[in-house]
């Protein structure tokens, strides 16, 4: 029994004892939750140092118990350095997540609490697992809850947003399953680490048609969930409609399951096809941005905006693991943390806005800043952070990632960039309708500022955004040595599988000159 | 050598489960005479103590394995399986009826009898190694189920239920009885084992195709009792029709035993025959997945949508068969248990929902359970994201187990269709938890009676069971792996 394990069913107790509490007694739910919660994070804390400390390339805090004999199905978790950080972010947003709906939650406050804990115990245990089967199981159990937190406490439109989210990463899963049984049956084990090994090793082989199948079976599943153009429909409707801490969870941790399953399985596990693939998936990266970020400025909901802007930074993630670079793993891992941040905690000052007016249209508010000093800055830095301004988080991941794919193609890197400028359009242009102008007396009457609840929630993100954007040697350093291990086999600048290069450029010299081997590859 | 017909004291205990349930059937018509009208409740607690002796006399006659009467029956792991499957079937829908007779002012013995007479002849059908005796099962077990179709004689539906089942299945029945007749002619045995060897042996080609026509025949004949596509047609009628504990029956004891009997003959006396009838099987397994997904999307009654959704799992098993491996088999003795759980579970909250002359059967109808009856509504929930296929419930490793027989047999494309279309599948379950837990409580919601006892302790099993197949499959997985080699 290992701390990791405590951390990842905590929160499952958490959500038997929350079932079994009387219903009628709300603040004692409210209060067992928020205490539980944050009592997780806490816990969670001391899996900092063993991830910190463990060999790069090991897993720390590791177990591996079987589970089921035949077919083998192990029990088996741990953590490294990508992995970690999700892990404190799915455990940090969930007591802010509790007190956002503090007030804002007012039926069936019981179950609310309830699915929250239930949904931090799938993620964890999806950041966690380091067996297929069991990645799946979590997978397809974070599924559960969130269906629900959206179904029963979203807003008008609520149950389509649901049923089209839940159905929507089902068809996905459902061909991430063909793919994992196949890759069962050919390895023989479940086990992450075994098939990786078998398969570096060449152990386990697969023809390359096989290899682009299973690539492309997890890819979709993945896909779906990150979301990437053109699969990413689900997204603004599931954000819209469902309540602020839905939002939250969904966008900061749960996107992040489809980008840690591209760098964590995808990638590594099927070098070839990722590489053959990575020509067109790029594209819909960038696509994605461009058309994430356009779509986001002429949003008249600030929900919708928030939403399209993360497709828009998520392109980011995936271009940085396509890019097969260092920098670009780093980047994306950094992003992926910056985004769960900054985007959750603008869907937090959203949701504050939103209790004060109930409205998330644009145009129903205007001169906030007057009436709500403290909320505007809170809003000002975080936007700020969203669209990647220096000093603050984003920007590291942001510029990781372009540094990232510049070494291996520089017009992916502007293409790219184009985004990072569309951002600072879209945001800068929502905090000007919304905060700047002379505020309505009506709207004054209905603008209070922050409380200390919404100080609480809002404080240690932005100390974390500022963090992150300062002082990177905080958490950088075991993310990069993580991927570096992940990174060996497969380096964009060690040709491993360009079968138009050209002779004249053999591997010596595409050492020297990654550029130009890649080129012509791209070329092709 | 000389043959020696009187049975022995194995023999006996091999078909004790039968031969306790057929008495306490045939006790509790003769004492029915004898007892008023308030007293034929009591009747339940003797047919609950046969099942339950019944139960243990099966599990005693698995300690002592192997084939008695000259060969015509045969006591194995698989046959154990089944038959504690069924008879667990038969407990459970007397637990979910008891309340619902009541109601219904219909309590009298046959009802207690007749399914102590289906789950003897599905009991039959399970242990059957040869070809007539699993026609006797069969209609043994048929006949009886026909009469319950149509227990509530007064009630239009179950006449037409009645009746539909009655008439379509005597002639899926035929088309099996044809079978037997063309499998008898062309090897000269009803035996599974010796028409296999038959077959190994080899032989001229005419015999091969006569062979095959036979196995087509009673693929016809199978098909129609676990309403696989093309013909499933009665199904939605009868489900809806019939009284909801008799379907709750309906759809899990002679369905599985039906799959029972379908592999035991296809993958003994037909395995020489595979190539021929794998393709068959195939087919009506993808047409069957289709058919029941997708027409299940539109149907606004529960019943008529739970009737769908069998058909859909129905297919699902039918691709552990086409996969026709052992882990196919194993896989399809899983699914079936663990889709007896979760169907049972199911029909056991509509039979509670529906009320007297079942007045409440649409799925609007159950708008606001979620927080009316919430521990209720929490275990259909359980139910319906099992029948989904959520990790963690039995339906998800049952469907595993399955796809993954299937791509050990390289059916790479039947396997990622199937589960294409689980995902279709939730969109149609999914209603059922939208309407429970985010719409407002209707009429029929809010004029809900406690759940009773009977129905509240096969929820409670079936839940508990369907939890506890998801998280250790170990528990049944294990049996069914090294009872699924068929061929002694």
């Amino acid at each position: 029994m290992t701390l990791l394990n405590a951390v990842i069913f905590l929160p499952l107790l958490g959500f038997l004892i929350v079932m079994a509490l009387p219903k009628e007694h709300h603040n004692a739910i409210r209060m067992f939750s928020l205490i539980a919660s944050l009592a997780i994070f806490v816990v969670s804390l001391g899996v900092i140092g063993p991830v910190w400390s463990a060999a790069p390339g090991k897993f720390a805090l590791e177990t591996n118990q079987s589970w089921i004999q035949s077919p083998a199905i192990n029990y088996h978790t741990g953590l490294d350095g990508i992995s970690l950080w999700l892990v404190m972010l799915s455990t940090l947003l969930t007591p802010l997540c509790v007190l956002v709906s503090w007030k804002s939650i007012d039926k069936h406050i019981k179950q609310f609490y309830a699915f929250l804990l239930l949904l931090e115990f799938g993620l964890l245990g999806v950041f966690c697992a380091l067996d297929f089967f069991l990645f799946f199981v979590f997978w397809e159990v974070s599924l559960v809850p969130m269906y629900f937190l959206i179904g029963i406490w979203g807003h008008e439109r609520r149950i389509y947003a649901a049923v089209k989210f839940f159905v929507y990463t089902m068809a996905g899963s459902m061909l991430m399953l063909v793919a994992m049984i196949y890759l069962y049956i050919q390895a023989g084990t479940f086990d992450y680490s075994k098939i990786l090994a078998g398969l570096q090793s060449g152990a386990i082989s697969l023809s390359p048609t096989e290899q682009l199948w299973l690539f492309l079976g997890f890819f979709i599943a993945f896909a779906i969930k990150v979301p990437l153009f053109p699969l990413h429909t689900w997204l603004p409707d599931a954000h819209v409609e469902a309540p602020t801490a839905g939002s939250v969870m969904l966008a900061s941790v749960m996107l992040k399951m489809g980008t840690y399953g591209l760098l964590r399985f995808s990638v590594p596990l099927f070098p070839n096809a990722a590489r053959e693939c990575a020509g067109w998936i790029v594209t819909l990266a960038i696509i994605g941005i461009v058309y994430g970020a356009l779509v986001a400025m002429v949003q008249p909901n600030m929900k919708k905006l928030v939403a399209y802007s993360s497709v828009s930074h998520l392109g980011f993630v995936v271009l940085g693991i396509f890019s097969f670079t260092q920098q670009g793993f780093d980047g994306a891992v950094y992003q992926m943390l910056a985004h769960g941040v900054s985007t959750g905690a603008l869907f937090l000052l959203v949701g504050f806005l939103y209790d004060r007016r109930h409205s998330l249209e644009i145009s129903s508010y205007g001169g906030v800043a007057t009436p709500a000093p403290w909320l505007s800055t809170a809003f000002m830095i975080t936007m700020l952070a969203s669209i990647g301004l220096p000093m603050l988080s984003n920007f590291i991941g942001e510029y990781l990632v372009l540094q990232g794919s510049s070494l291996v193609y520089f017009r992916w890197a502007v293409f790219a960039a184009l985004g990072a400028i569309l951002a600072a359009c879209y945001m800068l242009w929502l905090y000007q309708r919304v905060f700047f102008g002379k505020a309505s007396e009506d709207l004054t009457h209905h603008m209070p500022d922050l409380n200390f609840r919404e100080h609480a929630i809002i404080i240690p993100l932005i100390v974390l955004m500022a963090w992150m954007g300062t002082y990177t040697q905080s958490f950088l350093p075991p993310i990069s040595a993580s991927n570096a291990v992940l990174l060996g086999p497969i380096d964009a600048r060690r040709e491993i599988h360009v079968r138009a290069t050209p002779p004249s450029l053999t591997a010596p010299r595409l050492t020297a000159q990654p550029e130009l081997a890649l080129e012509s590859k791209n070329a092709r | 050598m000389p043959v020696n017909f009187m049975p022995t004291g194995t023999d006996y205990l091999r078909i004790l489960p039968e031969i306790i349930m057929t008495v306490a059937g045939t006790l509790i018509m003769l004492i029915e005479g004898w007892l008023g009208d308030d007293k034929k409740r009591n009747l339940a607690w003797l047919t609950f103590i046969a099942f339950a002796a019944a139960l243990v006399a099966a599990v005693m006659a698995n300690a002592s394995p192997g084939s008695s009467f000259s060969n015509m029956l045969i006591v194995d792991g698989f046959a154990t399986f089944f038959r504690v499957l069924v008879i667990a079937v038969g407990i459970l829908s007397l637990l979910s009826a008891v309340q619902y007779l009541k109601q219904e002012h219909a309590e009298s013995a046959e009802y207690y009898a007749l399914l102590l007479f289906s789950v003897t002849g599905q009991c039959i059908m399970a242990t059957a190694n040869e070809l007539i005796m699993i026609f006797i099962g069969l209609e043994i077990s048929s006949i009886a189920t026909y009469i319950l179709a149509g227990y509530l004689r007064d009630d239009k539906r179950n006449n037409e239920a009645a009746l539909k089942y009655f008439l379509l299945g005597s002639f899926a029945t035929a088309f099996l009885l044809y079978g037997i007749a063309w499998i008898y002619g062309t090897t000269g045995s009803t035996n599974l084992a010796v028409i296999r060897n038959v077959l190994l042996s080899g032989g001229s080609d005419r015999n091969m195709i006569l062979a095959g026509t036979a196995a087509a025949l009673m693929f016809v004949g199978f098909a129609f009792k676990v309403s696989a596509a093309p013909f499933q047609i009665w199904a939605p009628d009868v489900y809806q029709g019939a009284p909801a504990p008799v379907t709750l029956f309906m759809s899990a004891g002679p369905k599985a035993v039906a799959f029972a009997v379908f592999l035991r003959v296809f993958m003994t006396a037909f395995a020489p025959i595979t190539n021929r009838w794998e393709p068959l099987v195939w087919s009506s397994a993808l047409l069957t997945m289709i058919i029941g997904n997708f027409a299940a999307l539109m149907q606004t009654n529960i019943k008529r949508l739970l009737a769908y959704s069998s058909i859909a799992h129905a297919g699902y098993v039918m691709v552990a068969i086409a996969a026709h491996n052992q882990i196919g088999v194993a896989a399809a003795m899983f699914y079936l248990a663990a889709y007896a759980l979760m169907n049972i579970g199911a029909f056991a909250v509509v039979t509670h929902f529906s009320r007297q002359g079942e007045k409440f059967v649409n799925i609007e109808d159950l708008a606001g359970l979620g927080w009316k009856q919430p521990v209720t509504a929490g275990l259909f929930a359980i139910f319906l994201l099992s029948l989904i296929g959520v990790p963690l419930t039995g339906g998800f490793f049952g469907k595993f187990y399955i796809f993954k027989a299937a791509l050990d047999a390289n059916l790479v494309w039947l396997a990622i269709l199937g589960l294409l279309n689980s995902a279709v599948a939730a969109y149609y379950y999914l209603r059922v938890l939208v309407v429970m837990y985010m719409n407002e409580p209707g009429e029929a919601t809010l004029s809900i009676q406690p759940v009773g006892a009977g129905i509240g302790t096969t929820l409670w099993v079936a839940a508990v069971g369907t939890l506890l197949l998801g998280i250790f499959p170990g528990l049944l997985l294990n049996f069914a792996n090294n009872s699924s080699a068929l061929v002694k």
